[in-house]
């Protein structure tokens, strides 16, 4: 009798400060949520990875650099990747279509670029709010 | 950002009913489309070119008249708008959320350029307090001195200043750039939250006081450190972005970058989550 295959599956190794994850500390255990940012955000921008569409967005408003997009990194929410929109005061979720790089540059770049174009989109929630309430 | 765990075994202080307030923001996921076309405009805001230019003399007009008047302009297209004869004046240029190229040809009284988002403002003289506060986005260059309170709360953006500045520069800074080309007051720092001072000269006494995150660059020396104000390594990336970034403020061209300090939060302050209130309130 032919002896069966035994596919081995792999293991999935836990990358040390895989982006993410973090070791939760004590207080953390203990209240059951986390404390502080999940990502580094005083990390500065690497210009090697700037996007077509950043370059353009730069050109378009008069800017040397990518000036408040600096601030803007890819965080989490509800372990889903996802950037902060400070206008909407609420995270955008990235669709889970877009394959993201694991690299904290590439992904801020994609974060920044995503963040734009839902900002300057029409469907953005204060859209609605300007014109219910738009004074002058 | 505070994160509330589904999972299904209860913590001990969720045991306790103490999860009531929720931190996350609201998921925006429903709104989104990666494929949006290329737009770098917010909704509602004018199309002007920076090739437009023309001239306001406010002299006569009152604050909320010349900001009216800002906006006319803007709205007919013009895309740099030259302001004569400012003297002093406050709140002149806000609420401004629209590329723009201004300048002002004299100097700001209180609450310049507050809460603007986009434009690039030059101003050829001198600033009261609180200049540019609540900044989201653009460009704010002062050639002269600055009063105290200087970029209050910004949140992105450049806020450049070539002579000195008063006390609490960037108090309470959730993001953004404040770059100062000669010295600083007290309190600089104070309560930051994110983003990046940098001080070509001296700063005064409690230097990033109760600073929660973000980092300070100082190039002279310092009064005293604030409380949970700590100094780390100057690393290599730090002095490419510190190079490039006085490049885009037009000062420093010759300063040793080696030499700068660079302050960051201790992180002993970093013990706020939504449970505090309520274990503050059981204390008591």
């Amino acid at each position: 009798m032919a002896k069966k295959k035994v596919k081995k599956l792999a293991k999935v190794k836990e990358i040390k400060g895989q982006l993410g994850k973090k070791k939760e500390t004590a207080r953390e255990k203990m209240i059951g949520q986390s404390i502080g940012y999940r990502y580094d955000v005083n990390l500065l921008p690497d210009y090697s990875k700037i996007t077509p569409f950043l370059k353009k967005y730069i050109e378009a408003m008069g800017w040397d650099d990518l000036n408040w997009l600096e601030d803007v990194h890819m965080g989490y929410e509800e372990d889903r990747p996802a950037v902060f929109c400070r206008n909407a005061n609420g995270w955008v979720t990235i669709p889970s279509s877009i394959k993201l790089p694991n690299n904290q540059q590439d992904r801020d770049m994609i974060a920044r670029e995503l963040l734009v174009k839902f900002q300057m989109s029409p469907k953005h929630p204060l859209v609605d709010l300007k014109k219910a309430y738009l004074k002058f | 950002m505070a994160n509330i765990k589904t999972s299904e075994k209860k913590t001990k202080s969720q045991a306790m009913g103490m999860h009531t307030e929720v931190l996350t923001g609201r998921t925006q996921q429903k709104f989104f489309n990666p494929d949006e076309a290329e737009n770098f405009y917010y909704f509602g805001t004018y199309d002007v070119d920076f090739n437009k230019r023309t001239d306001l003399d406010v002299k006569d007009m009152t604050a909320a008249e010349a900001n009216k008047k800002i906006d006319g302009l803007m709205s007919e297209g013009y895309g740099t708008i030259v302001i004569k004869n400012p003297q002093g004046k406050h709140s002149l240029g806000v609420g401004i959320l629209n590329k723009l190229n201004l300048i002002f040809e004299g100097s700001l009284g209180y609450f310049g350029i507050g809460s603007c988002d986009g434009p690039i403002v030059r101003i050829n003289g001198r600033v009261g307090w609180s200049c540019a506060e609540n900044l989201m986005a653009g460009k704010v260059v002062i050639e002269k001195n600055a009063g105290s309170c200087f970029g209050a709360a910004i949140r992105g953006g450049d806020l450049i200043c070539k002579g000195s500045v008063g006390a609490r520069t960037g108090i309470d800074m959730k993001g953004g750039t404040i770059i100062i080309g000669g010295d600083a007051g007290a309190f600089t720092g104070f309560m930051m939250q994110r983003g990046r001072i940098i001080i070509l000269g001296d700063v005064g006494i409690n230097l990033g006081d109760s600073m929660y995150d973000g980092t300070i660059f100082v190039g002279g020396e310092i009064g005293s450190y604030g409380s949970d104000a700590v100094d780390a390594e100057l690393t290599s990336s730090d002095q490419d972005w510190l190079r490039r970034k006085l490049k885009v403020a037009e000062i420093g061209a010759n300063f040793d970058l080696s030499k700068m300090k660079k302050i960051v939060a201790g992180k002993k302050l970093w013990n706020y989550d939504n449970l505090e209130p309520t274990e503050k309130k059981g204390a008591i």
